[in-house]
């Protein structure tokens, strides 16, 4: 069963919901969000597009498979904890990049974990929900 | 037989693997050097920082002890790699063979020179790993992997006791350095450290009533059983008990324990050895006999024991190796390893013949062998201590009964009939197997005619059990005198028995008493803890998720409700005044949904239901101001609903399936965790306790962490180990989910 509005409407809305995912993850440093919440929210959308089209299509939109999703989101976690080991400080310090004016910087391994967080979480749903949806 | 020889269409074997003997050669050639320097006094150590902050340090101490260990351990180890090599000739599995004794060869190693006693109890594990590995090798067999089991067992439950004796001997000695540990003999934990070292000590020198697992062990490939199973592992509990002598012996306690199990094994490793026939589990209890003789002298404590035991460690390991060997080389050559089925088998194997005879002499004590030396200097150390004439009496049974073991094999194997249908075909020697054992027969005597060459290793040896220093001299021929006079009393006697036994059936006579002995406990406790286990596991892995989330709930009804009847605590007043109007309308709403939820005829209702009560609890978040915690539960709960969804039309007919009884308690339960943390939760929003982390945190998130949000700060970077873990935890997780899914749908007919 397919309807026509849903699968329009679909076509706007899940890229608004994966911007605003993106948005979550980069303010939760300040402001409510993070990579948790983001990474619920970006599989939300992947979860209205499955359900606007059918598994195969739903799977096709993310050009990758959500395993390596996974993978990659563990893997950047842990580098980013690991970075500082390089500079003989224990494992997930938090490294900032120094920023260019004011006092407060952006960018830094901390961020780097969140996105980390982002990935795995996204990834993880995606899967589930993929593979409930091919049952 | 053990081992299954090759077929035609095995792999070859890498031609590096013929090498394998140059190892312990090498080392061998390495500790012999050290001989000279060792003898005059010097002792050789290393030290390394391992883990400081628990006291751990590689340290290794090469003093007479250690050192007359590793060479028994690299000289037998040449001769054993070397006999493996034509023994498992054509094997494909040898080079897996020989990694395992050199695995096994370097724990010993560590086991005999290591300081440190954690180091130590270490290697002491590893050398029972590497004995499973090896008890096992034929490990399609059931029963040796029945037996490799049952040794593993066995010493490494001995081995948990040993870990917490060392661990006390640590504290009591005020350093877990061996060297450094004066007595602790006046120690109130003296008694503990005691029994529990000793309990290690007697599980891996098979020790009565542990000793049944040496005999099983027999199911090992030859070289194994003449390595591990009578030269030196077995003799690892030996070696410890002799370490720890200057810092446990000299007391009443370990004199009574040390000698009624000593003695005690020994009777019952002859006398059981009297009774077999198979000729390697014959040696297995006459090796279970030799290590009860040790134990024995080593709860003397005079200097003469020592010496007695170390010098007596030598020759067994010499003569019990080459037995062994020629045991292999025997089954190997004539097809088989029962006495009664063997017989005159001098014609076709000569040498086999005289190199038995060599090791038979040593097993019954007597001749130009080093073993002779060893007799009759226990002999006299036992006759010139306190209470020696029950030890000597013990002692003198022990070695008639092993004598009349020593001419079976010695003698009637090979010049005497065989006892049933004598083996068919032409037998021929295998010359490249005798090598090994021949060259142990000759170090034995060797060493008998030059008595000073064993001197100048037991002695250094001897002075390390009893921490003072003394020079020795050994002499093949003492003389006549009590010692020997004794010694030809137990060769009449052993010859008495052993002809005494040809019209008498002793396995069959004692079957019943010997059936009753410590391996059918061993059966009985194993059996009960796989069953107990089962049991168990059954009660609190039930499959069945609403019985976990039962025992959770009401383990959490049960910590929280007595911990609060415990400290009295209870909602005052106020703490209900605080609760405002918003709350409570929240509240009800989520009550009225879980009812529907309870209620609902239908699941998607039910679904509907949950998705309320989860929003709810969103809601009240969010009224106490977490707004982060309240976007994550909103977006789950839009996550289940949609999850659920999917798979409702393959879920099963949604109807009950308990009973009304089932549901009331489930109801109950339901209800007290609620109440109960209803409760909870009011006294402690309202608890005004100094909170020094909620004010770190305020504080140092912006400060340290450059981040306002708190809770984001605390997941990245204060508590970014944790978030680690917990989406590790959840990739497994999923993966485990994408399995599950993955095989219900692929499996064939269902």
């Amino acid at each position: 069963m397919r309807s026509l509005i849903l699968e329009t409407a679909t076509r706007f809305l899940a890229p608004l919901l994966i911007l605003f995912s993106l948005f979550l993850l980069s303010r939760g440093h300040h402001e409510s969000g993070g990579g948790f919440a983001g990474g619920l929210l970006a599989s939300i959308a992947f979860a209205l597009h499955l359900f606007a089209s059918d598994p195969k299509a739903g799977r096709e939109v993310l050009p990758v498979d959500p395993h390596v999703l996974i993978g990659a989101g563990l893997l950047v976690a842990f580098v980013s904890g690991a970075i500082p080991l390089f500079g003989g400080l224990p494992l997930f310090t938090g490294l900032w990049i120094p920023p260019a004016s004011g006092t407060t910087p952006h960018y830094g391994s901390p961020l780097l974990f969140d996105i980390g967080v982002y990935l795995v979480v996204a990834g993880i749903t995606v899967l589930i929900l993929h593979t409930t949806a091919e049952e | 037989m053990a081992v299954t020889r090759a077929s035609g269409a095995a792999a070859p074997v890498p031609p590096w693997v013929r090498a394998v003997p140059l190892i312990p050669l090498a080392l061998f050639i390495a500790f012999a050097a050290r001989i000279a320097s060792v003898a005059s006094g010097a002792v050789w150590t290393f030290s390394a920082p391992w883990a400081p902050s628990l006291g751990l340090a590689l340290t290794f101490r090469l003093d007479g002890l250690a050192l007359l260990f590793a060479l028994l351990i690299t000289g037998v180890g040449v001769l054993i790699t070397a006999f493996a090599t034509s023994y498992l000739a054509g094997d494909p599995r040898l080079g897996r063979f020989q990694l395992f004794l050199l695995l096994f060869m370097g724990s010993m190693l560590g086991v005999t020179t290591a300081d440190n006693a954690i180091l130590l109890f270490i290697f002491w594990e590893l050398t029972s790993i590497s004995s499973f590995l090896l008890i096992g090798f034929d490990h399609q067999r059931k029963e040796a992997r029945d037996a490799a089991l049952e040794a593993l067992l066995v010493t490494s439950g001995g081995g948990l006791a040993l870990l917490a004796g060392l661990v006390m001997l640590g504290r009591a000695g005020g350093s877990f350095e061996i060297s450094e540990i004066a007595s602790v003999s006046g120690h109130p934990l003296y008694m503990p450290i005691v029994v529990t070292v000793a309990l290690g000590c007697f599980t891996k020198s098979a020790q009565t009533p542990f000793h049944f697992w040496l005999p099983s062990a027999m199911e090992a490939p030859t070289p194994v059983s003449a390595y591990l199973h009578s030269a030196t592992m077995v003799k690892a509990g030996v070696y410890l008990l002799a370490r720890l002598a200057p810092a446990l012996g000299g007391t009443a306690t370990w004199t009574l324990l040390l000698g009624i199990t000593g003695g005690v094994t020994m009777l019952t490793g002859s006398f059981l050895a009297l009774r077999a026939r198979d000729l390697k589990r014959i040696l297995a209890y006459s090796t279970v006999a030799a290590l009860g003789m040790l134990v024995l002298l080593l709860g003397v404590g005079t200097r003469e024991a020592a010496v007695a035991a170390v010098l007596f460690l030598l020759a067994h390991a010499l003569y019990k190796a080459s037995l062994f060997l020629m045991a292999g080389t025997i089954e190997y050559d004539a097809g088989s390893r029962n006495v009664d089925e063997l017989g005159g088998l001098g014609r076709a194997m000569p040498l086999a013949a005289v190199v038995t005879g060599v090791g038979a002499l040593g097993l019954a004590g007597f001749g130009p062998i080093l073993a002779f030396i060893a007799k009759e200097t226990m002999l006299g150390s036992l006759l010139a201590a306190p209470t020696g004439a029950i030890a000597v009496t013990a002692l003198l049974l022990a070695s008639a009964m092993l004598t009349a073991v020593a001419v079976t094999i010695g003698w009637r194997l090979f010049w005497g009939e065989s006892l049933r249908a004598p083996s068919g075909g032409a037998i021929r020697e295998s010359k490249s197997l005798i090598a090994a054992p021949l060259l142990l027969a000759i170090a034995s005597v060797a060493f008998a005619i030059v008595p000073a060459w064993a001197a100048a290793i037991v002695a250094p040896a001897a002075s390390s059990v009893t921490g003072v220093w003394a020079a020795l001299e050994l002499h093949l021929w003492h003389g006549p005198g009590m010692p020997l006079l004794l010694s030809a009393g137990s060769l009449l006697g052993g010859l008495a028995i052993h002809f005494g036994l040809r019209r008498f059936d002793l396995a069959a006579a004692t079957e019943g008493f010997v059936s009753r002995g410590p391996q059918r406990w061993y059966g009985w406790s194993i059996t009960a803890l796989v069953d107990g286990s089962a049991r168990f596991s059954r009660l609190l892995q039930s499959g069945y998720l609403r019985s976990y989330v039962k025992i959770i709930l009401v383990t959490v009804i049960a910590l929280v409700a007595s911990t609060m009847v415990k400290s009295g605590i209870a909602p005052t007043r106020q703490d209900w005044d605080e609760v405002r109007f918003h709350e409570v309308v929240i509240a009800l709403v989520i009550m009225m949904a879980a009812l529907v939820a309870v209620r609902s005829e239908s699941r998607l209702g039910a679904v509907a239901a949950l998705g309320v009560v989860g929003y709810g609890v969103a809601l009240m978040f969010i009224t106490f101001s977490a707004p982060d915690l309240a976007m994550t539960q909103f977006l789950v709960e839009t996550l289940m609903v949609i999850l659920f969804v999917q798979v409702i039309y393959h879920l099963p007919r949604f109807v009950r399936i308990s009973p009304a009884r089932t549901r009331a308690i489930d109801a109950c339960i339901s209800i007290a965790v609620g109440a109960i943390m209803t409760v909870f939760v009011i006294i402690a929003a309202n608890e005004s306790v100094p909170n020094d982390a909620a004010r770190f945190f305020a504080e140092a998130s912006y400060r340290e962490a450059y981040g306002r949000n708190m809770v984001n700060v605390i997941l990245v970077d204060f508590r970014a180990l944790d978030t680690a873990g917990e989406i590790t935890v959840l990739a497994i997780a999923a993966v485990g989910v994408y399995a599950l899914l993955k095989i219900r749908g692929e499996a064939p007919g269902t």
